[in-house]
């Protein structure tokens, strides 16, 4: 199951679809807004989408990961919009038979939203804000572990 | 030809899309960015840091030899940085 939403993930509810299925085992992965970067206090980020894009993406993912990693539940939900810290961002749920894959899965997952999926954060602080840089070495991992 | 623009190329713009019809000889997306850039200064700046900027044609990632054509929607935008 993929989602783009605004509001905020209800995490519980999200757990509760992961632990129906008859498992092994359930990794989840949920990314937090920080409350400081490294020239200081966040008031809030803001992420942009590319809407056409960003479903067709993450989908892309869902499939290639439930089939890699024999996947029973895969749960992608990736938030836009205006985000306070402390608040949830992302969320990725993985269950399967065996730990080792759902923890692979899950780990691949968020790897691959965080420079393949149409998203782009932007930091506010008090009096300027700053488009958030994507990071060499995430776009590494992706190209050289998968 | 739509042209949508996203994150900080969309700030120096000031605007998030526009709609133009290409001259025959715009064939590919190096074309393009050439031919924008002389479109205005606004457009100059985005375009001066076009190593960092990726390209999409109907939603697909392209490189810039991609072909284009007058009915494609274009995307324009930084590295992703989601998750």
């Amino acid at each position: 199951m993929i989602k783009v939403q605004k509001q905020k993930i209800n995490i519980s509810e999200q757990n509760k679809k992961l632990l129906m299925k008859k498992i092994g085992a359930a990794v989840n992965f949920i990314g937090i807004a920080r409350p400081t970067n490294n020239s200081g206090k966040i008031k809030y980020i803001e992420i942009e989408h590319y809407p056409k894009m960003t479903e067709t993406k993450i989908k892309e993912i869902e499939i290639f990961a439930t089939k890699k990693w024999k996947l029973d539940k895969c749960i992608i939900i990736h938030r836009y919009g205006k985000i306070k810290p402390g608040e949830n961002i992302v969320y990725v749920g993985t269950a399967t038979q065996h730990r080792n894959n759902a923890f692979k899965a899950c780990e691949f997952i968020i790897d691959y939203l965080k420079v393949k999926a149409p998203f782009w954060k932007i930091e506010k602080q008090n009096n300027k804000k700053i488009y958030v840089k994507s990071i060499k070495k995430d776009e590494n991992k992706i190209k050289i572990n998968y | 030809m739509k042209i949508i623009y996203f994150s900080w190329l969309k700030e120096i713009l000031g605007t998030s899309s526009e709609n133009t019809k290409l001259p025959s000889n715009i064939k590919n997306i190096e074309n393009l960015i050439k031919w924008l850039s002389a479109k205005s200064i606004k457009h100059k700046k985005v375009f001066l840091k076009s190593k960092n900027i990726r390209c999409a044609i109907n939603h697909q990632i392209v490189n810039k030899n991609s072909k284009i054509k007058n009915k494609d929607e274009i995307a324009f935008f930084p590295p992703f940085t989601g998750g």
